[in-house]
Parts: C-alpha cells; structure tokens; sequence
C-alpha cells in the first residue's frame, strides 16, 4: 500500500469570473520511506499540491489517498506531520512547550511529553535548549524546533513546504544533512516542496518535476545517488548530472508551456 | 499604537539592556536628561512668574501650588480615591465588556464584520459629549453616572484592539492547527487569545488614560463636592487656582501609576512579547 497514493486530482480556483487551473491531472504513488521532492516554477501548484495531501485544503475533482484512508480522514487520524516555510513557533511557548504541542492536543500524560521533546530535541540537535524562547534562537534553530514539533508524535508521513527556503545557503546544506540523518533514523516517509535544484537532487529518492499554468507534473526522476548521502555526495559526477537532468526537465517544462501559449 | 509600532520603535532603555537589571547608575543615566528638564520647566515657570509680576489668578507660581499641595493634602486624597475609584470602576466594566464582545466577535465571523466598522466609527466620536446624558440617567451625585462614562470610553479602544488581536493570526497556524484537527475552541484557547495579549494590554494602556480623563471631565458636569472634576471647577470659579493645580497634579500623578501599574503586569503577564522581552547580550 502506497503512504500516497494520488489519482486524477484537479484543483481549479475561482476568482470572480477567472478560473486559475492550479493542478491539472496529478497522479502520483509515493512508497514508504521514501524522500519525494516536488520542484517547479513559482504557480506551478506544488505547495497547492502539498496542502491537498494533508487535507488542509479540498481538491476540485480526483481522490487523495494517505495510508489507504481518504485524505480527510487520514488528518483527523493525525497522520502526518507539517514543516512550513516559516517555523510558525508560538512567541509564548518555549521551545519544548512548543514541540509538545501537538502531544498536548493529543491527550499524551506530561511525562511522555517531556520525554518525547527530549528526544525530539536531541534528534534536531538542540539539547539545551529546552527552555529558551522562539526569539533567543537563530532563524535555523527556530526552523529545527518546527521540524522537532512535526516528529514529536511520529506521524508516519512528513509534509515539508520550502522549509529552508529562508535561510542562508550555509544553514541551509547544515539542515539539509541534517534531514537525511532524521529521515534515515525514524524512516518517516517525506514529502519535500522546494524551488532548489542542488537541495531537491541531494535529499530525494524521486524528483518530481512540475510545469506551472496549468500545474501539472512533465516527469518524475529517479535519484540513483548512494545512501547514505554527505558531503562527498556533492562532489559525484552523478550528482551533477542529475542536476543537470532535473534543470533540463524544468526548461523542458517552460517550452512545454511556451508552445501552449 | 499597535504592538508593531512598539517593535519599530523600542525604548532605548530596552534595546541598550533589561531595565531590571540595569545598574541604577545606568538608570539615573537614562532618566537624567527628563528630570533635568522638568526641574528647569518649574524653575522656569516660577522665575517667569514671580519676573514679570504675573498675578496668580492666570498662573500661579510653582511654589504657590506645592503649598497648595501641602496644606490641602488630606482633602485631595480623599477626592481622589473618589474619583480614582470611579475611574478604576468604568475601566473595568469597559475593558471586560470589550474583551466579552471581542470574543464573541472573534468566533463568528458576521458578528465581527457588523460590530467592527461601527465600535471604529463610535471611537471616533467624543464620547466625553454624553457625560451629561449619564449624569441624568444615573444621578448627577451618583457615582455610577461617572463610570458609565467611562465604561463607555474604554469599551471602544479594547474590542477594537482585542479583535485585531483574536483575528490577526498567522495563516499558518491556522493551518498547522487544522493538522492537528482541532475544534474552533481549542485554537481559541491555543493560539488566537495568547496572540491577543499584547493587543490586550496596549487597550489597557490606552485606557488607563482615557480611564482618568473620563471620570475627571464627566465630574465637570456636576456631582459632589468629593469628587477632584467638581473641586477642580468650584475652586476655579473662586479664583483659588493653585487649589485648583494642586488637584490636578494628583489626576496627573494617578494617571501615571495606573498606567507605570498596568506596564509592571504587562512584563510579568508576556515576558515573551517583543515589546517587553529581555534582550539577550
């Protein structure tokens, strides 16, 4: 059984008399354990595409699958867990208060909790940290709790939307090596959005590529880099080549649309 | 001001070190340049004065109105609990109702759209105009005629500012807590009231002032002899000004703790709002 299993989805969005085709004919299988990463043009639908697998909103037509379970059904059941763009930490929790937030809303006993933060805070690297604030902690560091409170209940699947899209290219290759590390040790299944190539190409299993106007997905590449992947993984000639191939599959995408218009 | 506003333009105490920690020299510092001025105003006005032979039914020198001050201590105090209280009373209703209305507000969308333009556009007028209305709703010697009005005056500013608060919210905790697929109930209690806060106290402070102004200029138009507004007007009207000055240096001097009061429970309440927070060095 498919953690995602997507089947014919559209999704139109209606601004008066303008009709926007967002995503057009999506289908898509993604395994367990898998590192997907959906890459296109800003418009091309893949945040759209992400906030649709978790239900956060409805598609127009086609059927979302999680764990074999309708989408709806699958947020309901927590089964899943959501990185954003920004860290959308709560200003007036600390940081372990912030990542046992969703195990508070579950009803989880207080010494799970602590416990399960803990852990989750070691994962992310931030022993130490426990009892600081949002605003004591560096953009990355805040961007680590997010993905801290996103595991803190093991949800077998892991929704990421640009999440170090706002950091700095140094932060951003540290987070990067540090994902895989959490990835490989809780084998959480990740759904990854980004507009970078060299990110997309380093995490992932399977690039999607998606063309935008309407959004809709040209081709899906397979990364065939050794795991587990470093920093010598970026010095492979492989590693360029597939750079080179996700590139020519998003300029492919772009003539693609051109030849549309 | 919004708690924005406050982000942009933090005091230089806050941005240089947390003012309970600060040495007191650094705070004697700090502090120096306004109590020089003010000492240099007073010195000033009582040179001014007493110079140019001014009598003292237009201004009465500093030093007149501190005997004033002096002699009719126990008097003033008493007139001002009296009025004190009318203005704590009105703040209290006002504030509560408005945060009640917010939250009300903040959860049914309609509600929020209806009540909003109109709590702007009632903010908008004097409401101070009324306090002869109350004065004949409620008894002109009642003291609740005093608080209405005021009630009235601080109701506007907090559901104002309290909704912004409730309803200004990250989109995206919104959706992280659709992901967890909670109820309206729990995201109010999660994360739309403590975003409020902030937004809750800047209304307090608003209001602390508009609170005072409220109960002062409502007894302007009548009550007892016990109240600082009535005594303010009747010692005028005697050409006793300095009676006068003296009363209002404790409307002043109340003012200034009720709002010093409600900036101490502000930094215990959200220590962790830009506004208040330590910064870390």
């Amino acid at each position: 059984m498919s953690v995602v299993s997507i089947t014919s989805v559209n999704k139109t969005f209606k601004s008066g008399a303008n009709q926007t085709f967002a995503l057009q004919d999506i289908n898509l299988q993604i395994e367990q354990g898998e590192f997907v990463s959906l890459i296109g043009p800003s418009g091309c639908g893949k945040s759209t595409l992400l906030r649709i697998i978790g239900d956060l909103i409805a598609p127009t037509s086609g059927t979302v699958l999680v764990n074999g379970k309708p989408a709806p059904q699958a947020r309901v059941n927590r089964e899943y867990g959501i990185v954003f763009q920004a860290p959308v930490l709560f200003d007036w929790r600390s940081v372990e208060k912030n990542v046992q937030l969703p195990l508070e809303i579950m009803g989880a006993s207080p010494q799970e909790r602590a416990e399960r933060a803990h852990a989750m805070l070691s994962l992310v690297e931030l022993d130490g940290f426990q009892k600081h604030y949002p605003y004591q902690l560096s953009g990355g560091m805040q961007q680590r709790v997010s993905i801290a409170r996103a595991l803190s209940f093991n949800p077998p699947l892991l929704l990421m939307d640009e999440p170090f899209g706002a950091l700095d290219e140094i932060t951003r290759e540290h987070l990067n090596a540090e994902l895989l590390n959490i990835w490989r040790r809780t084998q959480t299944t990740i759904v990854f959005v980004t507009h970078s190539i060299p990110e997309a190409v380093f995490l992932s299993t399977r690039v999607v590529v998606m063309s935008a106007r309407p959004g809709r997905i040209t081709q899906i590449i397979p990364i065939d880099l050794p795991q587990p992947r470093n920093f010598d993984t970026r010095e492979l000639p492989r590693y360029y080549e597939l750079i080179t191939r996700v590139r020519e599959g998003l300029r492919g995408s772009e003539s693609l649309q051109s030849n549309e218009e | 001001m919004t708690p924005s506003a406050e982000k942009m333009y933090p005091s230089r105490l806050a941005i240089k070190k947390d003012a309970s920690r600060a040495s007191l020299y650094d705070r004697v510092r700090y502090y120096l340049p306004t109590i020089l001025i003010f000492v240099a105003v007073l010195v000033g006005a009582e040179v001014f004065v007493r110079g140019l032979g001014i009598t003292k039914f237009i201004l009465p020198a500093p030093s007149a109105i501190l005997q004033a001050f002096v002699e009719t201590f126990g008097q003033l105090l008493n007139r001002g609990m009296y009025t004190g209280s009318e203005a704590l009373g009105g703040f209290a209703l006002g504030c509560t109702l408005g945060i009640l209305v917010a939250l009300a507000t903040a959860r049914w969308t309609a509600a929020r759209e209806t009540l909003l333009p109109l709590a702007i556009a009632a903010n908008s007028v004097p409401i101070i105009a009324f306090a002869p209305i109350m004065n004949n709703w409620f008894g002109v010697t009642n003291q609740f005629s005093k608080m209405a009005i005021v009630a009235i005056i601080t109701f506007f500013p907090m559901m104002i500012n309290m909704t912004r608060g409730l309803t200004l919210v990250e989109p995206s905790a919104l959706e992280l807590m659709r992901s967890y697929a909670v109820s309206e109930w729990t995201v109010l209690r999660e994360v739309r009231i403590p975003n409020s806060l902030p937004y809750m106290f800047n209304a307090f402070k608003i209001c602390s002032t508009l609170a005072l102004i409220g109960a002062v200029v409502g007894e302007f138009f009548g009550g007892t002899r016990d109240a600082l507004g009535v005594y303010i007007t009747q010692e005028a009207a005697l050409s006793r000004f300095e009676n006068s000055w003296a009363a209002i240096i404790v409307a002043c001097v109340m003012g200034i703790a009720f709002y010093l009061l409600i900036v101490a429970v502000e930094r215990l309440v959200i220590p962790w709002h830009a506004s208040v927070r330590k910064t870390e060095e």
